[in-house]
């Protein structure tokens, strides 16, 4: 008796050869080599038969595991797979590493690069790389940016003033997001982490959407039940946002892999930041996402700061692209995130290899977080107001696409003061009519906590009910909408 | 197709025909091993025996086959999975749908949750109940709230993690735990704990098709030492439905998965040595769980005896001992008792002494009906 597989899984020397070798299919190894089987006794690994046990010794003396037959076997069934797998095998194989006599300790040399075509003064280095959009779309682009640095500075004073309870702005961010968003399809999944207002308005979510979702009015879309900036919209194929870290990363993995799986010719992006890189969930996504080669594109935005921890205390290595190719085995591109056009390029190459050769890819943008981490952080206390400064002067990305539109006479300072202006307008109009509307009905506080209500669920909702009954005059019932309660 | 044709109500006591077989470690006195009422399943078609591994596997095939979009993974499952449950699918499906992940407990939960998010059907393994915590996060914080905080736009209803839980003998400290109330206190997950290899296939179907992330528990005891005639056509076993397993009237015991059999033989020993008539229940859904039909046994016995292998402190029974007490006040005519786990790490030699054997529920009963 042999132990063969899992716990306990007791077969003889002959079903052995049955299951995994001759059934069904012919099996060849190694020119025909006979099999002995290796009578080692089980190892109780973690309450299960060690794989040691399962070896079979050919006549060469070569020992093959039972689950490599195994595999080979069901590869075999196709001779393409078969090919096809072998050569992955290659790629992994620990015999093609290349040996030495020279006792080295590898050490960090050369830093991956930053992929940048634009200056400051909208000067593109190497003109064969402007996507040269048109005027058009590139006045779109810069008026997104514009809206959305606008819409932040009022929001920001608004959450000041108590209107609103929290709000975090992208400042210094926005080439990142509008860059990249050109980049993508429609249908292709967002997953983000909530430093990415711009790449949603991108794609159509507009600033009554972004402002109902912070005011937790009836017209935003999660129901007023999370925090402001998380939000979430079936029309542009963002999964809703959500504040646990990194926890979207290797969401945006089974994503893609669903993607793949129903033939899709789209992909999934994922945006973090580069504190965010630290959880454990970056590096199940990043190894889940090569190892099941999904076409996801891994976006990192390196602000330099997560909350009041600098870039130089979350990590000693090549930033976080340093990861990706040694690391994951992963095609990775490290750009400036403040260079519209570099950030563009990038995306746009990363998407066609994600959907035509159906891998990942991970971009990092380096950037700097110009505001506060939030409207409950003031990052005066941590870091200079000269180093802010320094980012707003001369690496400012909407600065960038304004002297490119300059130089080509697109836009001019009247344009700007008016549409300055206008984007004010817009964000308090939105913000008035937000701020006016009711809430969302009580009794949403109890649905899709399931997909119906729980008999529980049932019986919770009608006790606050009769609760409200008895003491209407004490809860803010006129706020929410639909109320059924009787004063 | 017998999809949806199984109701509680069908339930039959059917002693003596189809079997279940007890372990000789629940032999009592050196007697004849206690069956277990098998639930019969209406117009079920043609039978096989199976075991509990077995049945699962089974389901698990009929998810693949009708579901083009249902894929099942986790650690080691590509090769059968090392409780054998997963054996042959991936030769039936292909590896682009049965496949082994990196060894990652969090990131097998977080994949599950993005393939359900975007329409597929994902039936994740956990390899051991005991190492589903460093996927709690994405567990607790995401599958069980993307529906609420999406104000219902988005879902990961179709995903179901399966994970062997439970004492199994020698399993020590991370081979053994039941760690079903963690999950329970969760809103938005259903955990499911099958007791039969016919009620584990028809939960299982059940969980994977129901719209919720749903945590299927399957008692490692009894992968192999539960065996019985399982219909092999499509069935659904209703979740948060628990299942009358033995009628009685002095006393009402629940229980889930693999203590079902222990209950049994307590039972057993109660009705010959005291001549108690003891009404058993299985739980099968701890969340949202039957309080109806555990309330309703309540009001008619008087009695209360919940028991699982977990701690005592802050386990379930807390919950359902708590919840009855609140609606069968009137009723109780004595203290509510939970024989459960000790408040330890579940211990490796002192494994006999740990858990809420037959003897220690024979003993909690005594002590219900003579208050």
């Amino acid at each position: 008796m042999y132990k063969v597989g899992g716990l306990l899984n007791r077969v003889t020397k002959n079903e052995i050869i049955k299951r995994y070798i001759s059934s069904g299919t012919t099996f060849k190894v190694q020119n025909g080599n006979t099999f002995k089987i290796n009578n080692s006794r089980g190892l109780l690994v973690n309450g299960v038969c060690s794989s040691s046990s399962n070896s079979i010794i050919t006549s060469n003396n070569k020992s093959i595991s039972i689950e490599s037959l195994y595999n080979q076997r069901h590869f075999s069934s196709s001779k393409s797979q078969s090919k096809k797998r072998e050569q992955d095998d290659d790629d992994e194989d620990n015999s093609k590493l290349k040996k030495t006599d020279k006792l080295v300790v590898q050490e960090l040399k050369e830093l991956i690069p930053v992929y940048s075509i634009m200056n400051q003064d909208g000067i593109v280095s190497q003109p064969d790389q402007d996507p040269n959009f048109s005027k058009e779309v590139v006045t779109k682009m810069y008026t997104t940016m514009v809206l959305l640095n606008t819409m932040d500075s009022i929001l920001y004073d608004v959450q000041r003033q108590g209107r609103i309870s929290f709000y975090m702005t992208s400042f210094g961010e926005e080439a990142i997001h509008i860059g990249s968003a050109a980049a993508l399809d429609m249908n292709d999944t967002i997953f983000a982490q909530y430093r990415e207002t711009g790449v949603f308005m991108w794609r159509g979510f507009n600033v009554d959407d972004i402002v109902n979702q912070c005011c937790s009015n009836d017209l935003d879309g999660g129901k007023g039940r999370q925090m402001p900036m998380h939000f979430g919209s079936k029309r542009i194929n963002l999964q809703t946002i959500s504040s646990p870290l990194t926890t979207q990363l290797p969401q945006a993995v089974g994503t893609a892999y669903a993607q793949k799986l129903m033939g899709e010719k789209n992909c999934t992006i994922v945006y973090f930041g580069e504190g965010a890189a630290s959880e454990g969930d970056f590096h199940a996504a990043m190894n889940f996402a090569a190892t099941l080669s999904t076409p996801t594109i891994f976006f990192c935005r390196n602000n330099k700061w997560a909350i009041s921890t600098p870039s130089k205390e979350q990590y000693k290595g090549d930033g976080i692209a340093g990861r990706g190719p040694n690391g994951y085995g992963m095609k990775t591109m490290r750009v400036d995130g403040n260079d519209i056009w570099a950030v563009y390029n990038a995306t746009k190459l990363a998407r066609q290899i994600a959907v035509e050769e159906q891998k990942p890819v991970l971009i990092e943008a380096m950037t700097y977080r110009v505001g506060h981490h939030s409207t409950s952080d003031d990052s005066s206390r941590y870091r200079t107001i000269e180093e802010i400064n320094h980012w707003k002067e001369n690496q400012n990305p909407v600065q960038r696409l304004k002297s490119y539109m300059l130089r080509k006479g697109w836009w001019d300072e009247d344009r700007e003061k008016a549409f300055i202006a206008e984007s004010r307008q817009t964000v308090r109009d939105a913000l008035n009519r937000a701020e006016k509307q009711k809430k969302p009905p009580i009794s949403e506080l109890f649905t899709d906590v399931y997909d119906k209500l729980t008999p529980n669920l049932v019986e919770q909702q009608n006790e606050l009910l009769d609760h409200l009954k008895l003491y209407a005059d004490e809860y803010p019932l006129d706020q929410f909408s639909n109320s059924t309660i009787n004063k | 197709m017998l999809k949806n044709l199984v109701l509680s109500k069908s339930i039959k006591l059917t002693l003596n025909v189809r079997y279940f077989h007890s372990s000789t470690k629940l032999k009592s006195g050196g007697a004849s091993p206690i069956s277990y009422p098998s639930l019969e399943i209406e117009n079920a078609g043609e039978l096989q025996k199976m075991n509990l591994f077995q049945s699962i596997n089974n389901a698990m095939d009929i998810a693949l086959k009708s579901d083009p979009k249902a894929c099942v993974f986790g650690e080691d499952v590509g090769f059968g999975g090392v409780f054998r449950a997963t054996v042959d699918l991936r030769d039936k499906y292909g590896a682009h749908r049965v496949f082994n992940t990196p060894l990652c407990e969090q990131g097998i939960a977080g994949f599950a949750i993005g393939m359900a998010a975007q329409g597929a059907t994902p039936i994740a393994e956990i390899q051991f109940a005991d190492y589903i915590f460093p996927a709690f996060d994405q567990i607790v914080n995401e599958a069980a709230k993307y529906r609420y905080r999406s104000g219902g736009q988005f879902n990961c209803g179709s995903l179901t993690f399966r994970t062997p839980y439970g004492a199994v003998g020698h399993g020590g400290h991370y081979h053994s735990q039941s760690p079903e109330s963690y999950f329970g206190h969760t809103p938005g997950l259903k955990v499911v704990v099958p007791s039969t290899p016919i009620e584990a296939k028809g939960l299982l179907l059940a969980s994977i098709r129901d719209q919720n992330p749903v945590i299927f528990f399957e008692p490692k005891l009894m992968y192999r030492s539960a065996v019985e005639e399982v219909p092999i056509g499509d069935y659904e076993i209703p979740l948060g439905k628990a299942r009358v397993v033995k009628e009685g009237s002095d006393i009402t015991i629940v229980g889930w998965g693999s203590q079902m059999r222990v209950l049994l033989q307590a039972v057993h020993m109660a009705e010959e040595k005291l001549g108690i008539s003891c009404e058993l229940i299985d739980l099968r859904t701890i969340q949202p769980w039957d309080v109806e039909t555990v309330c309703n046994s309540v009001k008619k016995t008087g009695r209360l005896l919940i028991s699982h292998e977990a701690p005592k402190t802050g386990g379930w029974a807390a919950e359902i001992s708590s919840t009855v007490q609140e609606r069968c006040f009137l009723s109780l005519e004595a203290p509510i008792q939970r024989v459960c786990g000790y408040d330890t790490p579940f211990p490796l030699i002192f494994e006999k002494f740990y858990v809420p054997d037959h003897l220690k529920n024979f003993e909690a009963i005594k002590k219900t009906i003579q208050y």
